[in-house]
């Protein structure tokens, strides 16, 4: 299934009822099993637009959709969040286990299949820890354990890493790129880092400031299964500087208008 | 060349914990007390001895009155305060699920919940007569309110991460409430137990006091008409135990509840 985003505006009005355009004339697809990484300076409406496909969000302009055909009871979409969501009052397994108690699965279907992505995502043994007793790296594993349970059409990640501290950050992208060579998911991937988005997408959509539109998307041209070696190709490093010149000046500028 | 050492600067946020001290002070003030009234210096007419107060509980407790007494008290409080407790909550969700229960329940609250519960007594044995049903009534009355406003704010600051993460992957309105609107509120319930609580035991001993013939809090203003302090005390080290009882109660069952909540 491909993800269509078409055209597509928002405006919202803010606490002082000022009409704020976050995103316009933003077009861009996503193909069945690619992962497109969006990136952009702060206020550029990259989250609006996960909210818009995850179904939280109308847009006001334009239009967000899929094309081609979703198996009955299978969802379009599952979000991974940046401050995890995870529920406290939920064990992992209970947690894992969510996604499928809205959608109608009975117990043992949703044990076997939550049981099944928590092995994948590394949580063999947490099973009946609570949120609170993880570090923040277990938890994000959590989130996209819960996610991939309902086994989505598309997985959209909203700054998944951002909350974690570095060198987790890097180990967590290692991993989500192992599971996607074993899941062959469809990603859309938010991020305001240029580095995480080159190395994990095939293609990254740049957006402007505020109001975010597309400023180029740029191919990232390196094979997978992507490794370590390839953070130091040049194809890996171009991508990286050209992107980062897109966005310089516009992050620059947002810098000073101090918007958040 | 010598080092000069860094100075400790965390001395100034030391709070050492006196464990000794903690038994000793209660253990102290006991003592104190049975001297002062073994010499004579205080009559016991004023203030009997603990040792007195032990063996007229005692007393009491062979005799059969205390049970009846203590029995009569629970059954009013336990039935008040569960009442009090479901409405509670129930009218607590209600307002802080639905817009249009907010809107007609926040100021029917507002306005009703500053009257002290105690000068409703004589209205409610008005309306309900002077038999249990009054002052089952004036506890549920004083229960109800720290409830309903908990429970209502803790669904009202259910984080809204939460509620999104949860709609994202399909909740319904009645999940929401149950999956996490529930669970989100259930630390303030708690709290609004145990203040509540408080509030019954007051509300038991002063509805106790002004219309009944059984109870404890009678029994403590019997035994003052009767100039008998002894029994009077018995009467008051009774709701204290009463009062530790029920927040250990309530804390044990928010830990079975609430395994989630951080220890400490």
């Amino acid at each position: 299934m491909r993800v269509l985003v078409r055209d597509v505006g928002h405006t919202y009005r803010d606490r002082a009822g000022h009409a704020v355009e976050a995103l316009a004339g933003v077009t861009f697809t996503v193909e069945a099993q690619e992962i497109v990484a969006v990136v952009g300076p702060s206020g550029c409406g990259k989250s609006t637009l996960l909210s818009m496909l995850a179904g939280l969000l109308t847009p006001s302009a334009g239009s967000v959709g899929f094309d081609g055909d979703l198996p009955a009871g299978r969802p379009p979409t599952a979000m991974v969040f940046q401050e995890f969501a995870l529920f406290p009052w939920r064990t992992v397994q209970a947690n894992v286990e969510f996604g499928l108690e809205e959608a109608g699965r009975p117990p043992a279907d949703r044990r076997a299949i939550a049981g099944r992505f928590i092995e994948l995502a590394g949580l063999g043994g947490f099973e009946r820890k609570y949120p609170h007793q993880l570090s923040g790296g277990m938890r994000q594993r959590v989130g996209i354990a819960r996610a991939l349970a309902v086994d989505p059409a598309v997985l959209l990640m909203d700054e998944p890493f951002s909350a974690l501290d570095a060198q987790t950050r890097q180990l967590m992208q290692e991993e989500l790129l192992a599971i996607w060579e074993q899941t062959r998911k469809t990603i859309l991937y938010v991020t305001h880092n240029i580095h995480e988005a080159v190395w994990l997408a095939d293609r990254v959509v740049v957006l402007s400031r505020r109001p975010g539109r597309v400023l180029e998307i740029v191919p990232v041209a390196l094979g997978r299964p992507r490794t370590e070696a390839m953070l130091g190709e040049r194809v890996f490093v171009d991508a990286v500087e050209r992107i980062w010149a897109l966005i310089k000046s516009q992050a620059r500028a947002a810098l000073r208008e101090g918007v958040a | 060349m010598t080092a000069r050492p860094v100075p400790n600067r965390a001395r100034a946020l030391a709070r050492p914990e006196h464990r000794v001290a903690r038994g000793l002070g209660l253990a102290g003030l006991l003592v104190l007390w049975e001297l002062l009234t073994r010499t004579g210096w205080v009559p016991a007419l004023f203030l009997p001895s603990p040792l007195g107060v032990l063996a007229a509980g005692g007393e009491m407790l062979r005799s059969g009155e205390l049970l009846g007494h203590v029995a009569t008290s629970l059954g009013r409080i336990l039935l008040g305060f569960g009442l009090g407790a479901l409405g509670g909550v129930g009218v607590g969700f209600a307002v802080g699920v639905f817009g249009l229960a907010e809107a007609v329940g926040t100021p029917l609250i507002a306005a009703t919940f500053p009257i002290p519960k105690i000068a409703l007594l004589p209205l409610l044995i008005l309306w309900l007569g002077i038999g249990e049903a009054s002052k089952v009534a004036v506890i549920a009355l004083g229960v109800f309110f720290p409830m309903a406003i908990n429970t209502a704010a803790g669904v009202r600051h259910a984080d809204p991460l939460l509620l999104r993460a949860a709609v994202s992957f399909g909740a319904g309105r009645w999940s929401l409430v149950r999956k996490v609107m529930l669970p989100a509120a259930l630390p303030m319930i708690f709290a609004g137990l145990k203040l509540g609580a408080g509030t019954a035991l007051l509300l038991l001993v002063a509805a106790e006091m002004i219309a009944a013939n059984s109870g404890i809090g009678y029994l403590i203003l019997n035994a003052q008409n009767l100039m008998e302090t002894t029994v009077l005390m018995v009467g008051i080290v009774l709701l204290s135990l009463l009062g530790l009882a029920s927040h250990w109660l309530l804390t044990r069952l928010e830990r079975l509840a609430l395994p989630w909540k951080a220890e400490g």
